[in-house]
């Protein structure tokens, strides 16, 4: 008897059996789970939009002209853009981009003062993160409005006189990750983590508070099962079936929406585990508080509504206004967001990656914590 | 008492916020004994129970449990015990076999399928293992219960009104199945609200508002409580039952069919009490207090004293 307080992997193989054939016998859940995220998928291809401002932009200024700054001014006090530094290198740029950290790089070559100078035709390149189309398009489309009046305006001005043709300029946009800048490109790999959330979240608060208020609780509590065989018992056939959401989703995406892959598979895999028992864990946590069924479900909606609404899922995260990026910060999925439309989309390696997997990690941590000290291994 | 004791314990106490619901009890049973707690509803009997095999933290209190600590060794304490709950406990949407299953891995029991046969077997469902739980009926369900409780064959039988919506028949089938195990050396703690099965019992207890009233044999509690009974048969009964209970020599009236049961702690003045509803109309007899006249008394006192 000396191993009752240990861990017993035959108890755990015990409830895991148990959970796996009570699965099977549960028709409607399953194919709720399976239904969900196809159902999902088709509902969201059609995207919604927003208008978001002060996207975070760096400008690479190779000239140093009065045209180029008072373009650059004009940017500024367009609304669009927030620059948020200059870099000087196309390396320095691509980082940024690849990391994030700005929406846009906006290139203003060297000879643009000149030329426009010479009444030749300058251009200036805008290299956007087109990942979600819904974020870029109406900042992209205003530039080219504010560059001819910014220039005209300037030509007014003591040197007028020089320039006799209206300033000709070529805007040319760039538009990464996502050049034909399909909203589906955006949505479906999105589509992943808002249905993890919702599923695993709901089915595992439902789980343990089923066992309790159908009063199996009390003849498990009253075996020699210990709570960690109990979750873990629970835990183990979900992250299954979330593999098993994850896989279809990116079959049905790849097939119906030909969404890239240009990132590492296993790589997404791995991320998403730990996403997965995030969830778990917050639906365990959840069913340590709720009293039944219901407040399981509605506990579940409380934490997935606002994650699925601040995460950046259903509007541009940058379009949010500031507290609600604050809050949408603290969420798991916002991150899940971002690592898998990076590893999809711009082709992300772990060391990006990694960035947006430690806020999840730390949620998970907290949720976990709270869920073992809420867990009653007695009635009380 | 030489034989060992399988529950000994004394002063537990179980609050829930400022109320207690057991208040301090001292019991014990001996092994291989078939002790039956009787009480109303909300007396405190399944909240006793579930402090004896760890399900609820005692406030207070201490003593053994077949050997083990009963605070501190509640893990000993549930492999050694089969607890059978007042509502069926068991997985519905699983399937008979795979509960007996489920519950003998739980226990790490060697050769499994074995037990599990067996267990079906004796339970005369070897041919229905594979239906679903939730389709038995309320004695097949319980049944099962019994068979999963004792599937890593316990030395403390814990059964919570196990015969609570089941027909005669079960239950008798029931009954002789727990005898059968008590001769074999299991010790089975009881409740129920049958005073037939209470009678089947070596030993009871009475507990009301979580205390324990009278404890002991039946001719033990029946004396314990001292009742003098009288019987009257005749018309208007109903009548008659309102006159006596204004009688303060009268402890309890109540209908045993076509006869009224009047019982009063205080023999002399009970029947000099009746003498003034003696008439000729009515016949009127003495008669040995019965268990369940006891426990009309103890309930109806127990409301007095808690009120």
């Amino acid at each position: 008897m000396g191993h009752s307080t240990s861990f017993s992997w035959q108890r755990f193989v015990a409830l895991v059996v148990k959970e796996f054939t009570q699965m099977q016998r549960d028709r409607l859940t399953f194919a709720m789970m399976v239904g969900i995220p196809l159902m999902q998928l088709m509902l969201f291809g059609f995207a919604i939009n927003s208008d978001p401002k002060h996207l975070p932009t760096a400008v690479l200024l190779a000239d140093q002209g009065p045209q180029a700054r008072s373009l650059v001014q004009a940017i500024r006090n367009s609304g669009y853009y927030d620059i948020v530094g200059t870099v000087t290198t196309q390396f320095e740029a691509d980082a940024l981009l690849d990391r994030g950290e700005v929406q846009f790089v906006i290139h203003i070559p060297a000879d643009f003062s000149r030329r426009l100078w010479r009444g030749e035709k300058a251009s200036v390149l805008v290299e956007a993160d087109a990942t979600d189309p819904g974020a870029t398009g109406s900042a992209v489309s205003t530039l080219r409005a504010l560059a001819s009046s910014a220039l005209s305006h300037d030509a007014r001005g003591p040197l007028g006189g020089l320039i006799t043709p209206p300033p000709r300029l070529d805007l040319l946009v760039h538009a990464r990750y996502n050049p034909e800048a399909i909203t589906q490109f955006n949505i479906v790999p999105g589509l992943m983590g808002v249905v993890l959330t919702m599923t695993m979240v709901m089915i595992t608060s439902l789980a343990i508070t089923r066992e309790r208020e159908r009063g199996t609780m009390e003849n498990l509590l009253s075996m020699p099962v210990r709570p960690l065989e109990v979750m873990t018992g629970k835990i183990i056939p979900y992250i299954l079936v979330g593999f098993i959401q994850v896989s279809l989703i990116l079959i049905a995406s790849h097939v119906i929406f030909h969404v890239p892959m240009a990132g590492s598979l296993a790589l997404l895999y791995v991320v998403t585990s730990l996403f997965i028992a995030t969830n778990l864990a917050v639906g365990i946590t959840f069913s340590t508080v709720a009293q039944n069924q219901l407040q399981a479900v509605q506990m579940s909606f409380f934490f997935f509504l606002p994650s699925l609404l601040l995460s950046g899922f259903m509007f541009p995260f940058r379009g949010m206004p500031v507290w609600a990026q604050a809050i949408g910060e603290v969420f798991p999925l916002t991150h899940f967001l971002r690592a898998v439309r990076g590893i999809m989309l711009k082709g992300n390696g772990i060391g990006v990656v990694a960035g947006h997997l430690w806020p999840v990690a730390g949620f998970m941590v907290v949720v976990l914590l709270i869920g073992i000290k809420r867990y009653r291994q007695t009635l009380d | 008492m030489s034989e060992p004791l399988a529950i000994d314990v004394s002063g537990m106490t179980k609050r829930f916020g400022n109320r207690t619901v057991v208040d301090s009890i001292d019991l014990q049973v001996r092994t291989g004994e078939i002790f039956g707690f009787l009480g109303p509803n909300g007396s405190g009997k399944t909240t006793f129970i579930r402090m004896l095999c760890g399900l609820l933290r005692a406030d207070g209190g201490s003593g053994t449990c077949l050997g083990f600590d009963v605070i501190g060794e509640s893990e000993q304490i549930k492999r050694n015990v089969g607890y059978m709950t007042q509502r069926f406990s068991f997985y519905e949407d699983l399937s008979i076999r795979e509960n007996l299953d489920f519950v003998a891995r739980i226990y790490g029991i060697l050769n499994r399928k074995a037990a599990v046969d067996a267990s079906l077997e004796k339970l005369g469902l070897a041919s229905r293992g594979r239906q679903l739980a939730g389709q038995l009926s309320g004695g097949w369900k319980q049944r099962l219960a019994l068979a999963a409780c004792l599937i890593h064959q316990p030395r403390l039988l814990l059964l919570d009104e196990p015969t609570a919506g089941v027909d005669p028949k079960a239950r008798r089938d029931f009954w002789e199945q727990i005898h059968e195990l008590a001769s074999e050396g299991l010790t089975v703690l009881i409740t129920t609200h049958y005073m037939d099965e209470a009678e089947r019992c070596h030993r009871l207890g009475y507990l009301a508002y979580g205390q324990l009233l009278a404890y002991g044999t039946v001719s033990e509690v029946i004396r314990t409580v001292g009742l003098t009974t009288w019987t009257v048969k005749g018309p208007r009964l109903a009548e008659l039952a309102g006159r006596l209970r204004k009688e303060p020599a009268v402890a309890h009236v109540a209908a045993f069919g076509e006869a009224l049961h009047v019982s009063g702690t205080d023999a002399a003045a009970l029947e000099k009490a009746l003498s003034a509803h003696r008439t000729e109309a009515y016949v009127w007899s003495q008669v040995e207090t019965s268990l369940e006249d006891v426990f009309i008394h103890l309930m109806g006192e127990a409301r007095d004293n808690f009120s």
